[in-house]
């Protein structure tokens, strides 16, 4: 085992949640999909992180993106190199405190981290699903994850937070289930996707299929996997999560050798990069998942079943909303976020938003910024306070008022 | 609370809907919220001061007065607010119309040019005047469009607006005997309320 070679850590960060362990619920009742078909049973990995309170009113659900999964903070086990994919903002006195928060995160269907999905068996066949498994949306998922916490007995999240496509699952949670929700945060989100961020997911779909290992999605069939896909898929991928910027600041022009190589291997260290990002990817995730995770985001329209009237699509939410964008980002673009904002006011909806100054494109969402932080930990407590009958901490002196 | 921000809240009824342009740390609107039950937005591009917005449960969002107000519809607000930032606009009349257009009435306060100590100030000693109600220098104010309780009446005019009210007090705000007599020279600072010509008497 490699492991064992590595230095093991004696302990870990004291901000952390620490070591946790993946949980699995499994559900027989079947789950109506909006393409029509349904699943008759499925399972869902989760984590969940803090103390859920005696009634159950401090929870928070983290919904996650396009390759997100339910490890969202803590170790597996102290050799793990890297905690979740959200440890800068889940934990003990992080903005999605453990210390009060009761912090559940899962892997959706049709994932491919332990959730039923492409690779899991079908019970109808004996075999994988592989590119049968049918195309779930992001009303199928909140279905889901309604089903996990009422299996939990929660009928209630203090709040829902969710990045990218994660934000897409907030909004439509307090479109749908607005009884059910304190609090949402929807971060670094759209309303829809456009004609551009669809031809993109299209040219990572493209990439998948062509490649001759996909065999119509059947590869694990003849035991192949399609990585020479998966790797352009993710390094197309990879170029809208970043900004000009910070590729820019990152790696200029700087070449690996100190020379052109007038050649068609990697001279730039971008290349190198974009093939490393590329390669990982394609040994961790399965193919039918990004196709199937592409397609949940082209798919997501909420204003289409209200006469593409984004307000009126807006109508049912009741609770106080968080929209918050990052400057540089162009994948979802600061003005996406303020459709969906500019619909909320319009719609009468409690909304505030913050365009945080970053440098980091569409991955500001995922990484350490202090205002970003503030702004996301007030809101935070504020759902707190609100949903666990605390005295509002930041109430604005009463007395300084009394003249009115 | 300011005393400016004492006197709004005391203008805006129970229930009001309320738009706060440059609304600062939120003060204002989750006392209206608290208080008389307002329902209302702030408008900030500050960073620290929507952190404290979104913290008191104040709606606020992240735009800069300057670029309008398109994206709300006409007459969303029965109050619109603006509190010592008109001075700072690149078009004060644009802002003026924009919140006659989103509100019925408006509440606004800006300092005075033509106080006159302001007055002497400049013709005295012939420098720019410095004050309580302008604390900068010429050269780091952020007050780009001054003007004085005369030029703001009449610009009221040429856009076919009502003066309903107006409160003058000194640089905090307190009222003072020589400024409610010759407002124009003894007000420092005034909070004008302001409707449409045609606007028709407020239900509330």
């Amino acid at each position: 085992m490699l492991e064992t070679f590595t230095t093991m850590p004696d302990s870990l960060p004291p901000d952390s949640v620490g070591l946790v362990t993946p949980q699995t619920a499994h559900f027989d009742t079947p789950l109506e999909l909006a393409c029509g078909r349904r699943l008759e049973q499925y399972s869902l990995v989760y984590e969940t992180y803090g103390e859920l309170n005696a009634d159950a009113s401090n929870a928070i659900l983290i919904c996650h993106a396009l390759t997100g999964h339910h490890h969202a903070a803590g170790y597996h086990a102290m050799s793990d190199r890297k905690p979740g994919w959200w440890d800068d903002y889940i934990g003990p006195g992080k903005p999605i405190d453990t210390s009060r928060f009761f912090v559940i995160a899962l892997n959706n269907i049709g994932g491919c981290h332990g959730s039923t999905g492409p690779t899991s068996i079908n019970p109808e066949t004996g075999e994988q699903w592989g590119p049968d498994f049918p195309l779930v949306t992001v009303p199928d998922w909140v279905e889901s994850q309604k089903r996990l916490a009422e299996s939990l007995g929660i009928t209630r999240f203090a709040a829902v937070v969710g990045g990218s496509l994660g934000g897409m699952q907030a909004l439509q949670w307090v479109m749908d289930h607005p009884d059910r929700v304190g609090h949402v945060a929807i971060i670094a989100c759209t309303p829809k996707l456009s004609a551009q961020n669809i031809a993109f997911n299209e040219v990572a779909r493209q990439a998948i299929r062509s490649d001759p290992e996909f065999h119509d999605g059947w590869y694990s069939r003849v035991d192949a996997v399609p990585k020479r896909g998966l790797k352009l898929a993710r390094m197309v991928g990879h170029i809208t999560y970043l900004s000009e910027h910070s590729m820019g600041t990152k790696f200029g022009r700087d070449l690996r050798q100190d020379r052109l190589n007038f050649g068609y291997d990697v001279d730039f260290q971008v290349e190198s990069y974009l093939r490393h990002q590329g390669d990982t990817f394609s040994t961790a995730f399965d193919a039918n998942t990004y196709l199937l995770m592409t397609k949940a985001l082209d798919y997501f329209d909420p204003a289409a079943t209200a006469g593409d009237d984004l307000s009126a699509a807006m109508a049912p939410i009741s609770c106080p909303v968080l929209v918050v964008s990052f400057t540089t980002d162009w994948r979802f673009a600061p003005s996406r976020s303020r459709e969906l904002v500019n619909a909320m006011i319009h719609a009468g909806k409690s909304v505030s938003y913050a365009n945080i100054d970053s440098p980091h494109g569409h991955d500001a969402f995922l990484l350490p910024g202090e205002r970003y932080e503030t702004v996301l930990g007030n809101f935070l407590t504020r759902a707190y306070d609100h949903a666990c009958g605390a005295q509002a901490t930041q109430k604005p002196s009463t007395k300084e008022t009394s003249h009115a | 609370m300011r005393n400016d921000l004492a006197q709004i809240h005391d203008w805006i009824p129970e229930g009001a809907r309320v738009l706060d342009l440059a609304c600062g740390d939120g003060t204002l609107l989750a006392s209206l919220k608290e208080t008389k039950q307002v329902f209302g937005y702030g408008l900030e591009i500050d960073p620290d001061n929507i952190s404290a917005c979104v913290a008191r449960g104040v709606n606020v969002i992240e735009q800069n007065v300057d670029d309008g107000l398109a994206n709300f519809a006409d007459d969303t607000f029965d109050r619109v607010v603006m509190s010592q930032a008109l001075q700072v606009l690149r078009r004060p009349d644009r802002a003026l119309e924009e919140m006659m257009r989103v509100s019925r009435e408006a509440i606004i306060t800006f300092p005075n040019f033509a106080y006159w100590r302001h007055r002497l100030h400049l013709g005295l000693k012939g420098r720019m005047p410095v004050s309580k109600s302008l604390p900068h220098a010429w050269y780091d104010t952020p007050n780009i469009h001054l003007s004085t309780f005369a030029d703001f009446e009449r610009l009221c005019r040429a856009q076919g607006l009502k003066i309903i009210d107006r409160a003058v007090g000194n640089g905090d705000h307190e009222p003072h005997p020589a400024a409610t007599w010759w407002p124009n020279l003894f007000g420092e600072v005034a909070i004008f309320r302001v409707c449409r010509d045609n606007c028709p008497p407020d239900q509330r």
